[in-house]
């Protein structure tokens, strides 16, 4: 399929790298043993904005943000080559601690996972405890990012009761705020809504929207529809490869790539 | 309907009620010998508890067994001072380092431990210790309790800490916590409320041992407060007295026995409590 015209227009019109870029994969694979999980990504994301990461499953769209925030290499016998930048400098460099990576790169998982033996407040401030930073003010930092996720009206008179306790979408958006009170540069969002119903879907993507002003967000999705509301940047994996990475609605009304086309028009995936 | 469709129904309700009678039959069968035990000492041990039993010192007629209690009392919180901390620290290392060599190593060294018979144990520290030093004595006694202990709380916390999902150590490792941190204030946390009976279980195995203390604290008729001396125990008490042809001494016996029942009892008690006042704070 050759280009149309328009979408070299939409091209010429809004260059791709002309933007603040945050974070930056460059040939960059990584490996579960001997499985060959991502093979040589390299693109770029842009600094407040959101980028989102579409693509049948096992396609490799987690462990490539994963691979952002070094937690890829959290699980056994996994191992990366290539390189990411964050500010220009590579997390993979020997002198860097991947726990000072991840404070910088927060993560919010597919499932919920508050801690169950901690209170709402505490798993607001767990990450900075787990660091061993006592907050000056909690009581005012808790409100802030409660706040932020929109969920302090609905738990402010019960943040001493479990965190499990709260609903699925209520939970991940306490996952969201325990990660945004470390005050990350870049938030990694791996599925955030797989598991939710479509009103605290929609919550959360409104969320994303809010965010999208202060950090740098990364969002993987099954959902095209999701991806096409929510993000700036998308792009396409397919078989642990960079299909295609483009703005948003590029991707969306003038994809390049056939495989691209093929998938967003439900062909396959 | 399918014709046959009823009578299957029919018969598998029937199955349903049989598993139902079977397994509650066996566990009253698993509960009689408990119960049958629990009341037997309770009414062969009240007869012969008095006040004098708490208060004096082994002896002839009328004496008490205070100092057994004591002794009991002291040896178990000093093996449980040795044996739980260090247990939980192995067990924890097993499961957030399961893939280690060492890991491996240590866990099949574990499990031989715990298959070891305890008067091997005491034997060992007699060996080490009690030759040594020349003298049998609490420290020796509690030793040999901590080694029964430790494969117990080791496997304990091991598997427990297994348990805990994944997804909060990673949770917590994105969060940029460092592992121990991880494995402590997530890991640890989470698996508490198991670990805590794991450890009751084998503060109550370690209060029933009476081989493991025959070559290392020994017995002694009088009070020590001294770590380094031979020491009496409810265990080793009950054995000698149990030994012997004389009535009084196997009323005695009995109240030890009562009295070992309710110093477990007790211990568990106060465990819970400590443990749900920490969860509330």
């Amino acid at each position: 399929m050759t280009e149309s015209i328009d979408s070299i227009r939409l091209r010429a019109a809004r260059p791709l790298e002309a933007e603040p870029v945050k974070m930056r994969a460059t040939s960059l694979s990584a490996w579960f043993g001997d499985k060959r999980a991502l093979s040589n990504i390299s693109m770029p994301l842009v600094e407040r904005k959101v980028t989102a990461v579409i693509g049948p499953s096992g396609c490799g769209k987690s462990t490539f943000i994963r691979c952002l925030n070094r937690m890829h290499e959290v699980v056994a016998g996994a191992r990366v080559s290539g390189d990411v930048l964050l500010d220009g400098k590579s997390i993979y460099a020997p002198d860097v601690d991947p726990v000072r990576v991840r404070r910088r790169v927060g993560m919010v998982f597919q499932k919920p996972n508050p801690f169950p033996t901690m209170s709402i407040r505490d798993n607001v401030l767990a990450g900075l405890r787990l660091s061993g930073i006592e907050p000056p003010d909690e009581d005012a930092l808790v409100e802030e990012v409660l706040g932020q996720v929109a969920l302090w009206d609905e738990v402010k008179d019960s943040l001493d009761r479990p965190g499990g306790e709260l609903s699925g979408g209520q939970q991940q958006r306490l996952c969201i705020a325990r990660c945004l009170a470390l005050e990350p540069e870049v938030v990694l969002m791996d599925e955030p809504c797989s598991s939710l119903d479509p009103v605290a879907t929609a919550k959360i993507e409104e969320l994303i929207h809010d965010l999208r002003d202060r950090y740098t967000i990364v969002v993987v999705t099954h959902s095209m529809q999701q991806a096409a509301r929510v993000s700036d940047y998308t792009a396409f994996f397919y078989l642990g490869e960079l299909v295609e990475y483009d703005h948003a609605d590029v991707i969306f009304t003038k994809p390049s790539d056939p495989r691209t086309e093929d998938y967003i028009t439900g062909r396959f995936g | 309907m399918t014709p046959g469709i009823e009578s299957a129904y029919a018969k598998r309700k029937i199955a349903a009620r049989a598993a139902t009678v079977a397994s509650s039959a066996a566990v009253v069968l698993a509960l009689a010998p408990l119960v049958a035990i629990f009341l037997h000492v309770a009414v062969r041990g009240v007869r012969a508890l008095s006040v004098s039993f708490f208060t004096e010192p082994v002896g002839a007629r009328g004496a008490g067994m205070a100092n057994a209690v004591f002794g009991t009392i002291q040896l178990v919180l000093l093996a449980s001072a040795m044996g739980i901390p260090l247990g939980i620290a192995g067990g924890l290392y097993l499961s957030e380092c399961r893939h280690t060599r060492l890991a491996r190593a240590v866990r099949f060294c574990a499990d031989v431990l715990a298959g070891v018979p305890s008067i091997l144990v005491g034997v060992a520290v007699y060996a080490v210790v009690v030759v040594r030093m020349k003298q049998f004595s609490a420290f020796a006694g509690a030793a040999a309790l901590a080694i029964v202990m430790l494969p117990l709380v080791v496997r304990t916390t091991d598997v427990l800490a297994r348990a805990v999902p994944d997804s909060l150590r990673e949770a917590a490792l994105a969060l940029g916590a460092t592992r121990w941190r991880t494995a402590i204030f997530v890991v640890l946390r989470t698996a508490a409320p198991g670990i805590r009976s794991g450890c009751m279980l084998a503060v109550a195995r370690v209060c029933g041992e009476t081989a493991p203390l025959l070559f290392t604290a020994y017995n002694n008729r009088f009070f020590n407060d001294s770590l380094f001396d031979p020491t009496s125990t409810l265990q080793v008490q009950i054995f000698t007295y149990t030994m012997t042809p004389n009535e009084d001494w196997h009323a005695q016996a009995w109240a030890a026995a009562l009295v070992l029942v309710a110093i477990v009892v007790v211990l568990d008690v106060l465990a819970r409590r400590l443990v749900e006042r920490k969860e509330v704070a």
